[in-house]
């Protein structure tokens, strides 16, 4: 029998269900994980996806986009197939993908943790048979601290920031990451500022009913912004550009995943960084593994030849599941992998910018 | 260790200068001098002792994380930094604030870290090195760990300069910079004496066998015209030797690298040249490797270095000579403030000219000088460098062209008026270095890069054509942009046809432009032929692998080289 999901020239696709899921060319039903760029292109035919993601999807694919969602943990049968999305944990409507059919069930996780984030809901384990894993951070160096200390430790740094008079910049993605961000910010310190990519998403995360601090758009004379006790948070792609120079005294830290590493840091030159990610670390990912009971596991998206031959020893069915958007271990076409283009941001090449969001916060 | 660990941290955590200055004031101030003299230590980057190869501590680190081999060593190759590395993998351990009573350890203060845990290890067998290394890990916080992997494995470098740390401890004593930094060059700083000594206003024992700074050249980037008129300058040979200075006062000699390292050991012929100087003599210079009649290239020089004590058989297969060309002393009276022009012709009157003696350097010395005599005398050990004979800039830049056949780098240009500086202020003293041989060659495998470049392929080895083959001539890891680095990363994994651990076998596709210094015979690659400081001049887009060098073409170059045929 041949496997229920398998890997086409346009994606994973369910030949049974005739649904592709993360495809990366426009198809006729996309059943998408989550927004990032790297899992929701535009222009499939029809998107399902989690209902709290609905607004996101909605900012990214754009108003003529047909999007159907799913609640969690509802069911929806095609032509006997069984699909029903649960929560990935990665950011505000993002799912793992439950596909079964005669007897054999699949998860596909896309991005996830298992850390907890007020923002979206928290990942739950699937049962399943095949387990198609993420693997961005599957290496047993990456061990996150707890995201509580880190949100200590970035007001911390904000209110010393504050107290000299100097505007801090938070570089972190645009998409999940400023948001959760935002909701650890102890707004008690001073006002909190949105770069226009971060604030258009703020804007689908209150329609989605999740509360945040109050973000206030950069004003357009925004030296001192705040009084000088502002935090200005901004995708990292503007810190290479003059957008930032706007806001005087700076103190610029990044937020990522990739901040655990000194040499990360040292590349991009940028002497703060705070360890938070949406991706699970090297331990959550082995828990993952195991909770789910898979006696199979898809490794993508990461350290995928590495993960899979750990997981062979541990006595699994392992094997790489190549995708098209591949993460750090091999940067190829990773233009649109908003992953690895949050890497290159922070260790490589500047990546383009928002041309439009840095007119608009002009 | 916390302490120092902290430091570490802050110095990594800054870019600026006076704030570099005042976590070290600050460390020196609160830390005991028994441990502010070993983190001096540290931190100028004494020759420190491996005490662990790190083949075993990565074997015991992956014990004890439970984690197979491999998959550390994919970590490392991820991660570039093998204390970080070891440091990220080994598990947790209850930290100082969060272990209750019966739990806390003790701080390891960093002076008693480093004897018992460091030092401690020598000669020791392997299963008690293990015991010490896997209690110290139960003891450090991670960021403590990585600063103790590097100090354990030899390789502890923080991001200050020699001079920083001597101005940091100027301004914590009161005293001159200058004073602290040629204290720090001879003084051994082991103890707790030792250390406040160093910052003692009275002078101190140490002061009696100290060198002076070195005084360093500027690379030359323009036309010598903008210098002004030839007459006002010096010129000599570029020597491509080790920069020594050799002190010979009433309390002994001593000869002393640009580490400040003592080499007495490893030159002892240069020591009982030295016997001969005048009592209360500095002199600058450079230690050269020479046959009576051959200058040896410095790969020789730097075989015969890395030997801690040079034995009869090493001193016969490699002898050294110390070519002087600055005296910074005399009769016991510092003279650096003197000019240039006076200093020489001291130096001129106590240390002989090589070719009217005819030295240990006469094949060479027939090239450089042609007046000189046939006689062999292969005793001399020290000379002073000759001028090179020239009236003017035009004069000059054809002796220059000249450099490569004589077994030098190029031209030295020193301001005839200036006095002997600390440091390197830009304008007295120039390096006027021959133009590099250049070759285009083919990138054939490519490794990971480390610290800064870590997870990008940026350590190159090129090779050229001999036939259908591409032989191996240099590895070169510098020279291209950043941009480039990332874009030649993507080719490379696109490229790669197979995988050795690190190393990533690539179909020829990359042609680079190849420069160095000079060519000589090796065994060491496969072409037979060694490059010298190569580096990478430029990418040649616009050229095909198979329009690279020949090995036909390097042999061509080491024939015009080495003026044979």
């Amino acid at each position: 029998m041949p496997d229920l999901l398998e890997i086409t020239p346009n994606g994973l696709f369910c030949a049974v269900g005739n649904f592709y899921i993360d495809p990366w060319r426009p198809v006729s039903h996309a059943v998408i994980t989550h927004a990032h760029a790297d899992h929701a292109r535009p222009g499939s035919d029809c998107y399902l996806c989690a209902a709290p993601g609905k607004h996101v999807l909605r900012t990214r694919m754009g108003n003529q986009a047909l999007i159907d969602t799913l609640k969690y943990n509802e069911h929806l049968s095609i032509n006997g197939v069984d699909i029903s999305l649960h929560p990935a944990g990665h950011l505000l409507g993002s799912s793992q993908v439950r596909v079964s059919y005669q007897g054999t069930t699949w998860v596909v996780t896309g991005d996830y943790k298992l850390q907890n984030d007020s923002t979206c809901d928290c990942f739950e384990s699937v049962p399943c048979d095949v387990f198609v894993t993420e693997s961005t951070f599957g290496l047993p160096v990456y061990r996150w601290p707890d995201p509580e200390t880190v949100a200590q430790e970035i007001n911390a740094w904000w209110r010393a920031n504050a107290d000299s008079g100097r505007t801090s910049v938070l570089l972190a993605y645009a998409l999940g990451k400023a948001q959760r961000l935002a909701s650890l910010l102890d707004p008690s310190i001073g006002p909190i500022y949105g770069h226009g990519a971060v604030m258009k998403l703020v804007e689908a995360y209150r329609a989605s009913g999740v509360r945040l601090p109050p973000i206030n758009r950069i004003p357009p004379r925004s030296r001192k912004i705040g009084g000088g006790r502002g935090i200005v948070i901004a995708p990292p792609s503007a810190a290479a550009t003059t957008w930032i120079n706007r806001f005087g005294e700076t103190s610029i830290a990044m937020v990522s995943g990739w901040m655990l590493l000194r040499g990360v840091r040292r590349r991009r030159g940028i002497p703060k960084g705070f360890i938070l990610s949406d991706h699970v670390d090297y331990p959550d990912l082995m828990q993952a593994v195991q909770s789910s009971g898979a006696q199979r596991v898809l490794v993508t998206h990461g350290f995928t030849d590495i993960v899979a031959r750990l997981l062979t020893e541990q006595g699994l069915e392992a094997e790489v599941l190549a995708t098209r958007f591949v993460g750090e271990t091999n940067p190829d076409d990773s233009d649109t992998d908003e992953d690895a283009s949050e890497l290159q941001a922070i260790t490589r090449e500047p990546i383009e910018t928002d041309n439009k969001d840095a007119e608009a916060a002009k | 260790m916390k302490r120092f660990s902290d430091l570490y941290w802050k110095l990594d955590g800054t870019t600026s200068t006076n704030q570099k200055i005042e976590v070290l004031k600050e460390y020196f101030v609160s830390a005991p001098p028994e441990d502010a003299a070993c983190g001096l230590r540290v931190l100028c980057g004494a020759k420190q002792l491996r005490a662990v190869s790190t083949r075993s501590l990565r074997e015991w680190a992956a014990e004890f994380s439970e984690l197979p081999l491999w998959l550390v060593e994919e970590s490392y190759a991820h991660v570039g930094d093998l204390a970080e590395t070891l440091a990220l993998i080994l598990p947790d351990q209850p930290t100082r604030e969060t272990s209750n009573q019966n739990h806390i350890t003790e701080p390891l203060p960093l002076s008693r870290c480093f004897e018992e845990t460091i030092r401690g290890l020598k000669g020791k067998p392997d299963n008690h090195k293990r015991q010490v290394v896997e209690e110290t890990w139960k003891r450090l916080t991670p960021r403590e760990r990585i600063v103790w992997h590097k100090l354990l494995t030899g390789g502890c470098r923080v991001g200050v300069s020699r001079s920083l740390v001597a101005r940091a401890l100027a301004e914590m004593s009161g005293l001159e910079p200058a004073v602290l930094a040629e204290r720090m060059m001879a003084a051994t700083i082991e103890t707790a004496e030792d250390f406040q000594s160093l910052i003692s206003p009275k002078p101190t024992s140490a002061d009696s066998l100290r060198p002076y700074p070195f005084f360093l050249a500027s690379p030359m980037n323009s036309e010598p015209q903008e210098l002004g008129s030839a007459a006002d300058w010096h010129a000599e040979w570029k020597w491509d030797g080790m920069r020594a200075q050799v002190v010979r006062r009433s309390a002994g000699i001593s000869i002393w690298s640009r580490g400040e390292e003592r080499m007495n050991d490893a030159f002892p012929e240069i020591v009982e040249a030295a016997e001969y100087l005048p009592d209360g003599t500095v002199l600058d210079g450079e230690l050269l490797a020479a046959h009576p009649n051959n200058l040896l290239p410095f790969s020789m020089l730097s075989k015969r270095a890395s030997r801690k004590r040079a034995g009869k058989k090493i001193r016969t297969e490699i002898p050294a000579v110390f070519v002087a060309y600055d005296l910074l002393e005399t009769q016991g009276k510092d003279i650096r403030q003197e000019p240039l022009s006076l200093r020489r012709r001291k130096l001129l009157t106590i240390v002989p000219s090589a070719f009217q003696r005819q030295p240990a350097l006469s094949g060479v010395a027939a090239k450089l000088h042609h007046n000189s005599a046939e006689n062999e005398n292969s005793d001399i050990r020290m000379f002073h460098s000759p001028l090179v004979d020239a009236h003017s800039w035009d004069e000059l830049a054809l002796a220059r062209q000249q450099a490569r056949r004589r077994g030098v780098e190029g031209l030295m240009l020193k301001r005839i008026t200036s006095s002997y500086a600390h440091g390197r202020p830009r304008g007295d003293w120039w390096k006027w270095k021959v133009e590099p041989l250049e070759i285009d060659a083919v990138l054939h495998y490519a490794q990971a890069g480390h610290g800064r470049r870590a997870g990008l392929h940026t350590d190159y080895t090129l090779g050229v054509w001999d036939g259908n083959q591409l032989v191996t001539v240099a590895k070169a890891y510098s020279g291209l942009s950043d941009k480039e680095l990332i874009e030649i990363d993507k080719i490379i994994r696109s490229t790669t046809i197979e995988r050795h651990g690190p190393v990533r076998v690539v179909r020829p596709t990359l042609v680079f432009q190849l420069a160095f210094e000079n060519v000589s015979r090796s065994t060491r690659h496969k072409s037979g032929i060694a490059v010298r400081f190569p580096r990478i001049a430029r990418w040649r887009r616009d050229k095909l692998p198979h329009e690279a060098a020949t090995l036909s073409d390097l042999k061509a170059l080491l024939a015009q080289a080495t003026g044979e045929q």
